[in-house]
């Protein structure tokens, strides 16, 4: 099972505003619960999450505790040329992932 | 007990004889109260049954527009070709020999500062106490393509008849090696692991007739009821037939396309053979006219009682109702409806309610001879049913142990259904 899923069209036109999806498989414990023995469950979460387009970033967004599980992020943008989407979710304990797709404008 | 009578059509003078009949004097009306119950599924048949053997001097109608009730429970094995459809079916004879006015008619209306109900053919029927059982609606707004239109070709089969029988006849034509896709949404649904017995169900029938094909579940869920029991059973029963892409990995359905048969997800287009599209669901609508649902299209109401937080007289049973830890199941309607019924008739008798303990159960046939379940003891607390105590079969269990609860679960349909019907 994949951890990332992008839903980005394969292709469009130029000028077009396209949806772009993520889904990103991560817990988001949000570091306020407690086990039965009392002691806090450390937060672990993403905390960041950034689109680029051709190197450039077109969206970013930051994340915090009261955000479930398994974040979807959806957003759009216009496309100017054909090229490479690239996405990458930075968060807690060192969690880092990237995912890419491509996108022909006719 | 008055009716506004319209005697144009002839089954409107035969539901104000059957009141007649069955109902003490005009002299003696005063005193014995009327209760009106909206919905003959397995929560409302029972509530009249249990008010009339509490209390036989009550007035109870039950106002129920069709004159053969169909089951959901052991209705996937009618679809995957087990069992037929007629043995899903059962009467209102027995409800009124009890003493219960079946009026067979839908109700249009419901005054509830007034308590009255109007019935579809125009006539005003007065209650004290109303008790509403009217099961789900589709919610034909809540998916993108999928009306009611769209179920004729893209059968739900959540409403146990007709559309029951299409989805038989999809995969009975279904030639080998096609997809059928099941697509669920997300919770309150009516029977929630119901969907993952079907799928086990229909497997049985693809392996027997066509085993090149497969199933595709498109869940709004991540986790579901006695997952790891049917997770298990397809493993060993059916291996590689059945796939299942959960909420986090993209099986949210956002619309379907009837004409095509294609199904989309957040992530992904398929295109079904057969497409079991089972939409989100709300109270029955009867339940927003009387304005006993809220925005979230389901009941609030008061645990002990069942009474409606929203509108003063009138009760809420069965799938219709939010009842907390209680699933949406057969059995759990029946265990309210007999309650609701110790509720009003204490309130009649003016005194206090007694704190129910409502057991459910729930088997699930995985193949014939092979099924599981989940039993539960549900108590209210904190303004909520909760669960009081849940048993699961074990995951780790002989075929011997499945078999008994196969035939457990027979014994089960044959007791509740001759409790509320026969």
């Amino acid at each position: 099972m994949p951890s990332a899923l992008i839903n980005v069209p394969a292709k469009a036109k130029r000028g077009d505003i396209i949806e772009i999806k993520t889904l990103m498989s991560h817990i988001m414990e949000t570091g306020y619960r407690h086990t039965a023995s009392g002691e806090v469950v450390p937060r672990d979460i993403i905390t960041s999450f950034t689109c680029r387009y051709n190197g450039t970033e077109i969206f970013r967004t930051d994340l915090y505790p009261a955000i479930a599980a398994n974040p979807f992020i959806t957003f759009f943008t216009t496309v100017t040329e054909s090229g490479k989407f690239e996405f990458e979710w930075i968060g807690d304990k060192g969690f880092s992932e990237t995912a890419s797709a491509s996108i022909t404008v006719e | 007990m008055t009716v506004t009578r319209r005697p144009t059509r002839r089954d409107v003078v035969r539901g104000v004889a059957v009141i007649a009949a069955a109902l003490p004097q005009p002299s003696f009306a005063q005193a014995s109260p009327r209760v009106a119950v909206i919905g003959g599924g397995f929560g409302g048949a029972a509530c009249a049954r249990a008010l009339r053997r509490l209390d036989p001097k009550l007035q109870v109608t039950l106002i129920e527009p069709n004159r053969t009730f169909v089951a959901c429970p052991f209705s996937n094995e009618v679809i995957a070709g087990l069992r037929e459809l007629s043995e899903q079916q059962f009467g209102y004879d027995r409800i009124a020999a009890d003493g219960v006015a079946v009026v067979a008619q839908a109700a249009a209306k419901v005054d509830a500062h007034a308590r009255t109900i109007g019935l579809a053919d125009g006539s005003t029927l007065p209650y004290d106490r109303l008790v509403l059982s009217p099961g789900i609606d589709m919610r034909f707004d809540a998916m993108p393509g999928y009306d009611e239109a769209a179920s004729a070709k893209m059968p739900h089969a959540w409403k146990a008849g007709e559309q029951t029988a299409l989805l038989r006849r999809q995969i009975e034509a279904m030639n080998d090696g096609g997809l059928v896709v099941i697509a669920v949404p997300a919770a309150p649904l009516r029977c929630p692991p119901a969907p993952y017995e079907r799928a086990g169900l229909i497997a049985h029938y693809l392996k027997t007739k066509k085993p090149r094909s497969k199933i595709l579940i498109l869940d709004a869920k991540d986790n579901y009821s006695q997952q790891k029991l049917f997770e298990n059973a397809w493993q060993e029963l059916y291996p590689g037939m059945i796939e299942r892409v959960a909420l986090s990995q993209g099986g949210r359905v956002t619309s379907v396309n009837p004409a095509t048969n294609e199904i989309v997800t957040d992530f992904g287009n398929y295109t079904a053979d057969v497409a079991n599209v089972i939409p989100p669901q709300r109270a029955g609508h009867i339940a927003a006219i009387a304005g006993a649902a809220d925005h979230t299209g389901w009941c609030p109401i008061d645990p002990v009682t069942f009474a409606s937080k929203l509108v003063p007289d009138i009760h809420v049973i069965g799938d219709a109702c939010i009842a907390g830890g209680i699933p949406k199941s057969a059995s759990a309607a029946g265990a309210q409806g007999e309650a609701c019924a110790a509720a009003i008739v204490n309130a009649f008798a003016g005194k206090p309610p007694d704190t129910p303990r409502l057991n459910g159960a729930c088997y699930n046939t995985v193949a014939p001879g092979y099924a599981f379940s989940l039993r539960g003891i549900y108590q209210p607390r904190d303004d909520q049913y909760a669960e009081a105590e849940v048993t699961t079969s074990p995951v780790e269990a002989t075929r011997e142990v499945r078999r008994r609860e196969a035939e457990q679960a027979l014994d089960w349909f044959q007791t509740i259904t001759v409790n509320t019907f026969g």
